[in-house]
């Protein structure tokens, strides 16, 4: 075990690990630039689908709905469904990586949305706003901690799906894990594991402490969000 | 995408068995989890000072992608059974911490004040009337515990576990969809049908919600 971890350190360290192709800060952009990327889609899409059904009330079915969804779906059963559908590209994984991530941003969208007070809402319309005004300028800005929450939940989950994703051949740090298992050597794999919950881990306390300190007066507030899950 | 029936149809015995022990992992998770959790949302829900830290660390727990805690389980229980259950427990845990704590914060303190006025001591107050008014959320939480351990069991397919995730590796090695997409039809229906009867359940141990409604 002692030998073990020894070498699991230098694996860790070492300079040549750590350039080229296949080196560690090679595979940490990868798989950094999948996740942000794949995120921002989500983003584009589960955005305005979280506030139209938060705004207009309709469609909450969909949203609660689209949430047990998400959380039932396997996410090894989908990326590879995907590849084999969509062939060795990486359209098919990113396609993945967005359909596991949107229903967090959706739900969570929704959920800041519907704990704005209605007594809010209806002084901003006594006060004459349009409900576009009303949207953008009243509930966005009250909603935006869950939001923010949403979005952080749903960045988490694509770096660890983003890591099983090195399965079908895809970059980022999963490879170490992969190509770890298949070669049968325990210090790669286990390398490869450190560094991708590094980064969840990393990712995560950071974006909590932005969110933290972007909403200091509003810190402790009532509502929650969905209770995060995971898929991957 | 085709689906060669016949290949189901050839199958259905190891289909069951891969079912059945991809049930197993999962409801073995859930319950570890369970039993684990409760006392600690009693000592997070009480104890002031350590709520903060129960509830941060298993919140870093739950961020490490479960790839990476199968995998580094690896070095203490190998490619075991084992290994699948620590970390889907690890997980199950995090949900069930969380709203078993938010479903003790929500019974009214003037329910256990009544409760302590009428002489019940504070174990009897939290068995016979806080468990029971926090039930619902915890329900939520085992609901969602179950649903998230099922999808999850199939990532110990690449430590040679993972019940109907060897339906995904087998798929993705010989170039072929029908087992993916079986194993993907066939788990979402064990969530399904699990978070039914988890809903049923709920609907027989609170009668009181019944009668109101």
């Amino acid at each position: 075990m002692y030998e073990l971890f020894k070498n699991l350190g230098a694996w860790l360290v070492s300079g040549s690990q750590w350039s080229g192709p296949d080196g560690i800060a090679h595979r940490l952009a990868e798989h950094l630039q999948y996740s942000l990327l794949a995120t921002l889609i989500a983003a584009a899409i589960g955005l305005p689908l979280g506030l139209l059904i938060g705004h207009t009330g309709k469609g909450a079915f969909l949203a609660i709905n689209l949430a047990s969804f998400g959380r039932a779906l396997p996410t090894v059963g989908l990326v590879v469904l995907v590849f084999l559908a969509g062939g060795l590209s990486m359209l098919p994984v990113y396609v993945a990586l967005v359909a596991l991530a949107v229903p967090a941003i959706v739900t969570n969208t929704y959920a800041g949305m519907t704990a704005v007070d209605p007594d809010v809402k209806d002084a901003a319309r006594g006060q004459g706003m349009r409900g576009h005004q009303v949207l953008f300028q009243v509930e966005l800005p009250l909603a935006l901690p869950l939001i923010l929450t949403g979005l952080r939940l749903a960045l988490i989950q694509v770096v660890a799906t983003a890591t099983i994703a090195a399965y079908v051949s895809f970059g980022g740090l999963g490879r170490y894990v992969f190509d770890g298992l298949a070669q049968r050597d325990l210090v790669q794999v286990l390398g490869g594991a450190v560094l991708v919950a590094v980064v969840a881990v990393v990712l995560d306390v950071a974006l909590s402490c932005l969110q933290r300190f972007l909403f200091l007066p509003h810190a402790r507030t009532n509502s929650h969000g969905d209770t995060p899950t995971r898929t991957a | 995408m085709t689906i060669d029936w016949s290949w189901i149809a050839d199958h259905t015995d190891d289909l069951t068995s891969l079912t059945l022990s991809h049930l197993q992992a999962a409801l073995t998770a859930v319950f570890l989890g369970l039993l684990i959790s409760l006392p600690l949302a009693v000592i997070a829900h009480r104890v002031r000072p350590l709520r903060g830290f129960l509830l941060g660390a298993s919140n870093v727990l739950f961020t490490i992608p479960s790839i990476a805690i199968f995998v580094l389980l690896l070095p203490v229980s190998g490619l075991t059974r084992t290994t699948t259950v620590i970390g889907l427990t690890v997980y199950s845990l995090v949900v069930l911490l969380r709203n078993t704590v938010e479903g003790l914060d929500s019974v009214p303190v003037r329910v256990k004040e009544a409760a302590k006025a009428m002489g019940a001591r504070p174990l009897r107050t939290l068995l016979t009337v806080e468990f029971p008014l926090a039930l619902p959320v915890i329900m939520a939480g085992v609901r969602i515990a179950t649903v998230m351990s099922i999808s999850l069991v199939s990532v110990a397919t690449y430590i040679g576990d993972g019940g109907l995730g060897q339906l995904f590796t087998d798929g993705f090695q010989r170039n072929f969809p029908t087992p993916v997409i079986v194993g993907v039809v066939l788990t979402l229906l064990l969530a399904v049908v699990a978070d039914a009867l988890l809903v049923a359940l709920q609907y027989v141990l609170t009668p009181w919600k019944r009668r109101r409604a």
